[in-house]
């Protein structure tokens, strides 16, 4: 199944890039596609990151093709 | 001539939207980054009265971005510096200068006495702490935050919306300020223009105010993108029945038996508990030197590793301290993680 993942912050930073096409085999809730992008980027500090699929809050949805997926690290500059 | 002519032409303004704005009271949290544009563009605007609130001294560094101060400001207390160019900017605003920081005993009474909360400031804790004053004294506040080249934007608690704690139920201790990653001034500019925006439109009661909307802007990039917020009523509902909920961003440090200099600010996070840690930001460690032990080895650390070796490096070459080294990972690297 692909899907496009949008990383912003923190994240991002990881990431080492904003956006990318991601290919994974089964089902997997946006919870758990959290999970697994984040166990890929070493980002331990897990439950502070929300996940939005096609731009609403939700970490139990089950991911289809075509998805948009961000993952949205809180900030706090000013 | 009526000063305000310009904007009362609109139909979003008019005569009455202009005695809504004079009788309309705004405090902004933080006169720093996104204070500053926020608070020239209300006082501008003629919101009735406007409180300044901040602890902080202008600082050199905070020219290229905090737009209300001059160069002869550097040294004075900010709410103060900022209520001399905006008075003189207009002088029908009535201002309040607060020079303390938000704390969990002054935040309600001094809700009290505003209609609109404006989020100027820099941490978590006080981002926290708006928030449960504002579920507390039902106000809405309005919401912006920035990392080096990104923003976020967002008004809670309005209207009975969704607040912060919807958005973010859990914290994270990777606080990182603008003195720790840098910023483009123009970025706190935007989100703070955008900030007083949001206020005239909630004064108003016009136009589409971003409650239940993070906006999410990348400057580099020039992207934005809308996520929708779902309310989360056990978050409020435990505001309401606990009161304030104060987030203490601390941290154990692996090593108990260690002497440990942390050379960051006094509002960066995670603080490090213990008694084997001396605090001294980096600004000040030419004159606070001798409170650094030179007999026993000491890790020197702060956010990333890069202002912690610059303490190092001066601290050998200035006094010839050879006892220190550098934690080239950073506090992350060295805290104790909680099971």
């Amino acid at each position: 199944m692909k899907v496009t993942i949008k990383y912003f912050g923190l994240v991002a930073e990881a990431a080492g890039k904003n956006e990318e096409v991601f290919n994974f085999e089964g089902t997997l809730t946006s919870g758990e596609l959290k999970n697994k992008c984040l166990d890929q980027l070493s980002i331990l500090d897990r439950d502070s990151v929300q996940v939005a699929v096609n731009q609403n809050l939700d970490d139990t949805i089950e991911i289809k093709e075509g998805d948009e997926v961000a993952l949205l690290p809180p900030f706090a500059g000013g | 001539m009526n000063r305000y002519d310009r904007q009362i032409q609109l139909d979003e303004v008019g005569p009455m939207g202009q005695d809504k704005l004079r009788n309309a009271k705004v405090l902004i949290v933080g006169v720093g980054g996104l204070g500053c544009p926020a608070a020239l563009y209300l006082v501008g605007a003629g919101v009735g009265k406007i409180g300044l609130m901040d602890h902080d001294k202008v600082d050199l560094t905070n020219l290229h971005r905090q737009v209300l101060f001059q160069e002869s400001d550097v040294g004075k207390p900010k709410a103060r510096a900022a209520k001399e160019h905006l008075s003189a900017r207009n002088s029908n605003v009535v201002f309040e200068v607060i020079k303390e920081a938000l704390t969990v005993s002054n935040a309600l009474s001094i809700f009290k006495n505003y209609d609109i909360i404006l989020d100027g400031t820099d941490n978590f804790e006080t981002k926290y702490l708006i928030n449960d004053a504002c579920v507390l004294s039902n106000k809405p506040w309005i919401y912006a935050s920035i990392y080096k080249n990104e923003g976020q934007l967002s008004v809670f608690n309005y209207k009975n919306g969704p607040s912060y704690r919807c958005l973010f139920p859990k914290t994270t201790r990777q606080n990182i300020s603008c003195e720790a990653t840098g910023v483009l001034g123009v970025l706190p500019g935007i989100l703070g223009t955008l900030q007083a925006a949001e206020a005239l439109k909630l004064i108003l009661e016009r136009g589409e105010v971003l409650s239940g909307t993070l906006k999410l802007f990348n400057i580099m990039l020039g992207t934005e993108q809308t996520i929708n917020i779902k309310k989360r009523p056990e978050e409020i509902e435990a505001i309401q029945q606990n009161g304030i909920l104060p987030i203490k961003i601390e941290c154990a440090l692996k090593n108990e038996q260690q002497w440990y200099l942390d050379v960051r600010e006094i509002f960066e996070q995670p603080k490090p508990k213990g008694n084997n840690v001396i605090h001294i930001p980096l600004g000040d460690i030419l004159s606070r030197y001798r409170e650094i032990p030179e007999d026993i080895e000491v890790l020197v650390f702060c956010q990333s590793g890069k202002r912690s070796k610059n303490a190092v490096d001066l601290l050998k070459r200035e006094f010839g301290f050879n006892n220190l080294k550098n934690v080239e990972g950073g506090i992350e690297s060295i805290i104790e993680v909680e099971k």
